[in-house]
């Protein structure tokens, strides 16, 4: 009946484990609570969960990607203290069984539920705005990506408390992934996790492409897009053409687990480097998924807040479609041992450093945005600046090991595991939170507390340095990744440090929630407010409506001049709004349940199949095609905004802005 | 009426620039294709990890191949015949051209798991060797495909039932059920090509 579920399978006997579930029911419970004591359930389904808005959605991705950033630290501070403590005769407080779930674990949440999530949050609010467009291409898919995405996240939560985790690794490589080595439940989480957020994430990919191809404002040429929207363009591409072979790779992988085939297994004529070129023929790529949005989020505020227009736009452009295509060809660079002989090994190298070349004509450009420009350090721009110094040797150190043969010194070890940390904390995660400071007051219409900011930054800033440059030095002294334990009186005081910088990362995220709370608490105090919509004075469209955004964007479809087209207009005093209209009926689509039910009946399908309850995955899949076809017959998919419910909307925040002006 | 006329031109500027949902139907089909692709590869790496078991050229029939190709390239002109009534707005027929392109289609399925539980029975499953492995892999996501295809194609028979007009959406479906059943039209020749063909000779 419950296929291979058992009750053994809850881990009562890890106290860990119990306290957490406590601690997650107690916080559960408390926010089911609440949302009932305010009757707030309607608003909840009707409003967010069923929004095919595309703010909406955005903010719900940034929701599940702090989730997931406080799950991803929680284990990064127990293994950083688990190697603190186990020490010569300490054998620490985690057995190799916990421990291995807790880094494989880390690695998935990070990548796929925070970073991916929180890149495909900017996405959704900003790229919309930023070409003009009253939403994306498909909103439905959109929801839909996004509960693809909520409940894969969800399926890696419930592991922690029902079976357990993959011990493979972020990308569980086989031969170890395989039955013969895992017969648990844990690499078969980890698969359906990664098959059902990777629908997701696909959706997401065609669904920016299209709205970026085809729903450009009139007048928005390729070379007049603004920056961010290039990125989101590039990395829409990279999505699409990468993410089929991380589907395929990780669904070869289950057919050798659920039908006992030989695509990687020891026996049978598998071959496990096969993995590892596909896995790693998304990976790669994938790394460039989540970085150039951060580019892209450093090209709109680095010109916001130096007051002058960005340095080389044209070269940014290019230098992003250089990265794109080149993040293709570098893949090997992953597994120099794999032993493909020496002229395979250098291109491989050779393409890797080439890569460095692009990626410093977008640093300059940044440098030369802000030279002789009036900076204003605002803690956004703090996380900019840091951002430059941080991501310079995080891609010195990658340089150093594109030489193949120092890779075979550095393969593996703690230098491998500094270098890529310093590249997404320094890159990606810099970039993502330099991006929310950047956004928020547009989100909500009131800006983010700038002291906590600060703090905040300071102490992720510093944090990191002490967490990751002592694994520079660890790798050099021969540590390898993944060990759970040691005897090297050597390596001791270099894991203290890094212990102590895990503590200031945390201090760090306790200044972002800080920030967070104070923010909200003072949203009401007019110097927070942002009345104009046009907070930073900054250069492109998304700017020129309110803040937050009404449901369609805007009244009117902005025509665009220029590169910076609001910018232009305002310096040669055209109303991009029209103000006073005429406005005309704006047409949008409804909410829908289809998202929802589609994401729920693929956790249950992914449950299901995970413990072998195959009733029920049967009832799954039929769920799921209910839903799409029920979703297919429904005509009853859009309504109007009337014309005079826009004039009002518009008339009211043209008031605000004579308001702002007449001060 | 003025208001209606306001209505019916923000709907045309809107369809003009706003539904690129057969564009974005097709560059999903470009991600499929890389699924195809990558199986293909895959196949290519493990065709001759045959671990002492059976080999295509032991396994294959051609005269059984010939006629499930046959039923798919004549399913494909059946849906062109099709979309050239769905033009003309000739709603019986369109539903009659995807009734029998369902059924051929059905017949290529049928045929499909015929020669896999041939297979199966003589000792040649999946489970058997990495190529076997492969090979079922790349066959039956292509067979999966159709299968989908099938379904796809009865809801829209029933979806076309009691219409008296095609409106814009269902065309829109028709055309990319038309991509997709060509596209998967093109897999296959290079299935049959390379796993096949190559296999045998």
């Amino acid at each position: 009946m419950l296929g291979r579920l058992s009750f053994a399978d809850i881990p009562l006997d890890v106290p860990i484990l119990v306290g957490t579930f406590l601690g997650v029911a107690v916080m559960g419970i408390a926010v089911l609570g609440l949302v009932t004591y305010y009757g707030k359930w309607g608003y909840l389904w009707k409003e967010w969960l069923t929004s095919v808005d595309h703010k909406r959605l955005a903010v719900m991705y940034v929701v599940v990607a702090l989730l997931a950033l406080v799950r991803g630290f929680a284990d990064a501070i127990m293994m950083r203290t688990q190697l603190a403590l186990a020490y010569a005769g300490n054998p620490g407080y985690l057995p190799p069984h916990h421990y291995d779930q807790i880094f494989s674990a880390h690695g998935t949440i990070m990548i796929f539920f925070m970073a991916m999530a929180f890149m495909t949050a900017l996405f959704n609010f900003v790229v919309p705005l930023q070409i003009g467009a009253r939403d994306v291409a498909f909103p439905f898919l959109n929801n839909l990506s996004f509960w693809m995405t909520a409940v894969a996240f969800a399926l890696v939560n419930v592991s922690l408390f029902i079976g357990e985790f993959s011990q493979c690794g972020w990308l569980a490589y086989p031969p170890l992934s395989e039955t013969q080595f895992s017969p648990g439940v844990g690499v078969d989480y980890y698969i359906w996790a990664i098959q059902i957020s990777g629908v997701g994430t696909l959706l997401t990919g065609v669904n920016f492409f299209v709205t970026i191809v085809k729903m450009r404002a009139p007048g928005m040429t390729w070379m007049k897009m603004p920056v961010f929207t290039w990125t989101a363009f590039c990395s829409s591409v990279l999505i699409m053409v990468s993410f089929p072979v991380l589907t395929v790779a990780v669904a070869l992988l289950g057919l050798d687990r659920y039908f006992g085939m030989h695509f990687f297994t020891n026996d049978g004529g598998g071959n496990q480097m096969l993995y590892l070129n596909m896995i790693w023929a998304w990976g790669h790529p994938e790394v460039y998924i989540l970085v150039i949005p951060a580019f892209g989020v450093f090209s709109e505020v680095v010109p916001a807040f130096s007051r002058k227009p960005l340095f080389g736009y044209a070269t940014m452009v290019y230098a992003t479609c250089a990265i794109m295509v080149l993040s293709f060809v570098v893949w090997v660079h992953h597994f120099f041992t794999m032993g493909a002989g020496a002229d395979v090994n250098a291109f491989f190298g050779i393409a890797t450093m080439i890569i460095s070349i692009p990626t410093g004509v977008k640093l300059f450009n940044w440098l030369f945005t802000m030279y002789k420009g009036r900076v204003e350090f605002h803690a956004t721009m703090y996380w900019a600046i840091g951002f430059m110094i941080t991501f310079t040797i995080g891609g010195m150190t990658g340089v150093m090991m594109a030489i193949p043969a120092a890779d075979f010194v550095l393969h593996n070890s703690l230098f491998l595991i500094a270098h890529f940390h310093n590249v997404i904390i320094g890159g990606v995660y810099f970039g993502y939170i330099c991006g929310m400071n950047f956004w928020f007051p547009k989100v909500f219409g009131f800006k983010l507390n700038e002291a906590w900011g600060k703090r905040a930054f300071w102490c992720w800033f510093v944090g990191f340095y002490f967490a990751f440059v002592p694994l520079y030095v660890l790798g050099f002294e021969g540590m390898t990744r993944r060990l759970n334990h040691y005897d090297n009186a050597q390596w001791h005081p270099w894991l203290l440090i890094a212990e102590v910088g895990a503590v200031m990362i945390m201090f760090g995220i306790v200044c972002q929630v800080t920030q967070l709370y104070v923010s909200v608490r003072d949203m009401k105090l007019a110097e927070n407010r942002d009345e104009t919509g046009d907070p930073w004075n900054a250069r492109s469209l998304e700017w020129s409506t309110s803040s937050p955004p009404p449901p369609y964007n805007f009244a009117i479809v902005p025509h665009v001049h220029e590169l910076d087209a609001f910018m232009h207009d305002k310096e040669n005093g055209i109303d991009t709004r029209q103000a006073g209209g005429p406005y005309q009926p704006i047409h949008m689509p409804k909410n829908t349940v289809a998202g929802f039910f589609v994401g729920a009946f693929s956790f249950v399908l992914g449950f299901a199949a995970i413990w072998y309850i195959w009733w029920l995955a049967v009832i799954a899949l039929v769920g799921i095609f209910a839903t799409v076809i029920a979703r297919s017959a429904n005509q009853d998919v859009d309504y109007y905004i009337p014309a005079e419910e826009v004039a009002r909307i518009e008339n009211e925040h043209t008031r605000k802005l004579m308001a702002q002006a007449a001060e | 009426m003025a208001h209606d006329t306001t209505l019916s031109d923000a709907h045309a500027e809107h369809e003009h620039h706003e539904l690129p949902t057969v564009f974005g139907f097709w560059v999903y089909l470009m991600t499929d294709c890389i699924i195809f692709g990558s199986l293909f590869a895959v196949f290519a790496v493990l065709r001759n990890q045959f671990a002492g078991g059976p080999t295509g050229k032991e396994l294959f029939e051609l005269s059984g191949l010939a006629l499930e190709t046959a039923l798919l390239l004549v399913s494909s002109i059946t849906y062109g015949f099709g979309m050239i009534a769905a033009h003309k707005g000739e709603i019986k027929s369109v539903q009659m051209w995807l009734g029998v392109t369902f059924l051929l289609g059905l017949g290529f399925v049928f045929l499909e798991l015929k020669e896999f539980s041939h297979m199966i029975a003589e000792g040649a499953g999946p489970d058997r060797s990495a190529f076997l492995s492969a090979f079922f892999t790349l066959v039956s996501t292509h067979g999966l495909h159709v299968s989908c295809g099938l379904v796809w194609i009865i809801v829209m028979i029933v979806q076309l039932s009691g219409v008296t007009a095609i409106n814009e959406r269902t065309m829109n479906k028709l055309t990319m059920l038309s991509l997709f059943w060509h596209f998967l039209d093109i897999v296959w020749i290079c299935v049959f090509t390379y796993v096949y063909l190559a296999s045998m000779i």
